[in-house]
């Protein structure tokens, strides 16, 4: 399990996240605004070719909400 | 169900109602040890069948809503605690025994805590000997006026002085090879979320964080930490005495044990029982003295559960995987029998409202779609829905589920879409007509008056 190859997930934490709006406008091809101007991201991992840019939006996010979670670290046990 | 107890004894028949419940009033510690023996621990003895291993086999799963299988939680803790090296295996893991019960239809907790303070104290001990805790908490909630359910067991603010008296009484029988620490927790629903009394516990106020990090992995004091229901601990006693093949008397193969269910609404004896999991729920409501009224359906699972018609109990089994399979859940153990004089559109409307309100406003999806959610859900029971609103429902429904730091926003949205697609034909009688008079019947779900945290 080392680093490389482990797949990334982008998550907002909604405990965080202002509705900025950065991410966004930063990442449209993941990200999507909701009504309420809330981050709604597409799930599953983030394509390889589109990881530099989630890295930026992930950097830019002023309230640091927006985060890259290895896609393995949702697992055992699950929040309930 | 009459299991076998260590001394071949039919614990059913001797002591009433049942391994959890053994009877009224509450077992002290000299009964419980008279009943029961010291807690084994393993004392590292070589050859000493791992607890894990024995919950493992027993099949025990959470009993604190979701149903999740104790044995792995209680290995996460194990390897995170490994992991963390020295450090953690010089201070220790946490366990974190959850006793709130937030749930406002269930008292199945209260009556544990209060009959068998001792096993779930045992519970906690022994838990922390196998993921290696130096200390451990019980939470329950602080002072809760009004809104319980019928059925027997104290009120709330009478937990926190017994259990205390209890832990101290262990402690001259040196039972707790731990710290026992008794928490009364503050606020409403969500304060009892695993991560909220991890917050509480590290100093922060009683609301969820985010995960990751994941109390298993971090929690109180940085630390792995078991988080468990009281119900889970107490049957992981009886599991570390008895073993796991008698844990399996019970039950059936998908799911084993008993389970303590809060059985309220339109029965005629309200209350807390003791069932094997995998009984019939028209057997549970026979239990609970039958319908006190002509019954029109159902709540399994409490406010993350959902509506049962009648028609869908035949040959129900009472269980998490087989209530789920049914499109409710088992939850903590919750069973409202809704009398037919009564609106199913306008109870659930009440308790998303309740949800709405208990929302710790910390995430935007959930302050601001619950409001809205339970406003649309308000018109839909006292209104005449057309399809644009119902149309609402599902688009609100699709905008906060899975978008809080918790499942509350998840739960209101599925109780409510749930419940349309179940009364159905309500939702288009209110269409056509409006709401009938049944709207007025006195409220039967629970919404008590809590603070929200
Ligand atoms: C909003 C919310 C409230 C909760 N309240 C309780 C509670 O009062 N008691 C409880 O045991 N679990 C409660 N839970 C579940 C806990 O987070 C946790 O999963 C549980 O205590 C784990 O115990 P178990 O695996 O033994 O069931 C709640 C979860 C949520 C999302
Ligand atoms: S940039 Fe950050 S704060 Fe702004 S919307 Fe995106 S996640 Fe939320
Ligand atoms: S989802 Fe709602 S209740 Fe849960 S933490 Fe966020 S704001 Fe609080």
């Amino acid at each position: 399990m080392t680093g490389r190859n482990v797949q990334q997930t982008l998550r907002v934490n909604p405990i965080a996240c202002d509705s900025h709006g950065l991410c966004m406008e930063l990442l449209p091809e993941l990200v999507a605004a909701d009504p309420w101007g809330y981050p709604i991201i597409r799930p599953g991992p983030v394509p390889a070719e589109l990881l530099p840019l989630a890295r930026r939006a992930v950097t830019a996010c002023p309230t640091l909400a927006l985060l890259l979670i290895r896609a393995d670290d949702q697992a055992d046990p699950p929040q309930t | 169900m009459g299991q076998q107890g260590p001394d071949g004894t039919t614990r059913q028949d001797q002591h009433g109602q049942g391994r959890l419940l053994p009877g009224d009033g509450t077992v002290d510690l000299a009964a419980h040890l008279d009943l029961h023996g010291p807690p084994p621990f393993s004392d590292g003895r070589p050859g000493a069948v791992s607890l894990i291993d024995q919950v493992d086999k027993a099949g025990l799963t959470g009993r604190g809503g979701a149903g999740f299988p104790t044995g792995r939680k209680l290995r996460a803790v194990v390897e995170a605690g490994r992991r963390g090296g020295a450090m953690h295996s010089q201070v220790g893991t946490v366990v974190v025994a959850n006793g709130a019960e937030s749930e406002p239809a269930s008292r199945k907790d209260r009556q544990l805590l209060s009959q068998s303070p001792h096993l779930v104290l045992d519970g906690m001990v022994l838990a922390a000997e196998a993921v290696g805790a130096t200390r451990t908490y019980l939470c329950v909630h602080a002072a809760a006026p009004g809104g319980a359910v019928q059925g027997g067991g104290p009120p709330r603010e009478a937990l926190g002085g017994p259990l205390r008296e209890a832990v101290v009484s262990r402690e001259r029988s040196g039972l707790n090879r731990v710290p026992i620490q008794v928490v009364e927790i503050p606020g409403g629903y969500v304060s009892s979320q695993e991560t909220a009394l991890v917050n509480l516990i590290n100093g922060g106020r009683a609301v969820p964080t985010f995960v990751p990090p994941r109390p298993a992995v971090r929690g109180a004091h940085k630390r792995p930490t078991l988080v468990q229901n009281v119900e889970t601990l107490a049957n992981i006693a009886l599991i570390a005495r008895y073993g796991a093949d008698w844990f399996r008397q019970a039950g059936d193969a998908e799911a084993p044990g008993t389970a303590l269910v809060t059985v309220s609404g339109a029965v005629t004896s309200p209350g807390v029982y003791e069932v094997d999991l995998g009984s019939r729920v028209t057997d549970l409501i026979s239990l609970a003295g039958g319908p006190a009224a002509d019954p029109q359906a159902v709540l399994a699972g409490g406010y993350f559960g959902g509506w049962l018609p009648m028609q869908a109990l035949a040959g129900l089994r009472l269980s998490q995987p087989s209530l789920r399979r049914a499109g409710a859940s088992l939850g903590p153990g919750v069973i409202v029998l809704l009398p037919a004089a009564a609106c199913p559109l306008a109870e659930t409307a009440h308790a998303v409202a309740y949800l709405a309100g208990q929302s710790a406003g910390q995430c935007g999806p959930c302050k601001l779609g619950l409001p809205v959610l339970a406003e649309c859900m308000q018109r839909i029971a006292f209104g005449r829905p057309g399809r644009d609103l119902l149309g609402s429902v599902q688009q609100v429904f699709a905008l906060v589920a899975g978008r809080g730091a918790c499942h509350l926003p998840d739960s209101a949205a599925g109780l409510a879409a749930g419940t349309l697609a179940v009364f159905e034909a309500e939702v288009r009688r209110h269409a056509e007509q409006g709401p009938c008079p049944r709207v007025n019947h006195p409220q039967v779900l629970p919404a008590p008056d809590l603070v929200p945290a």
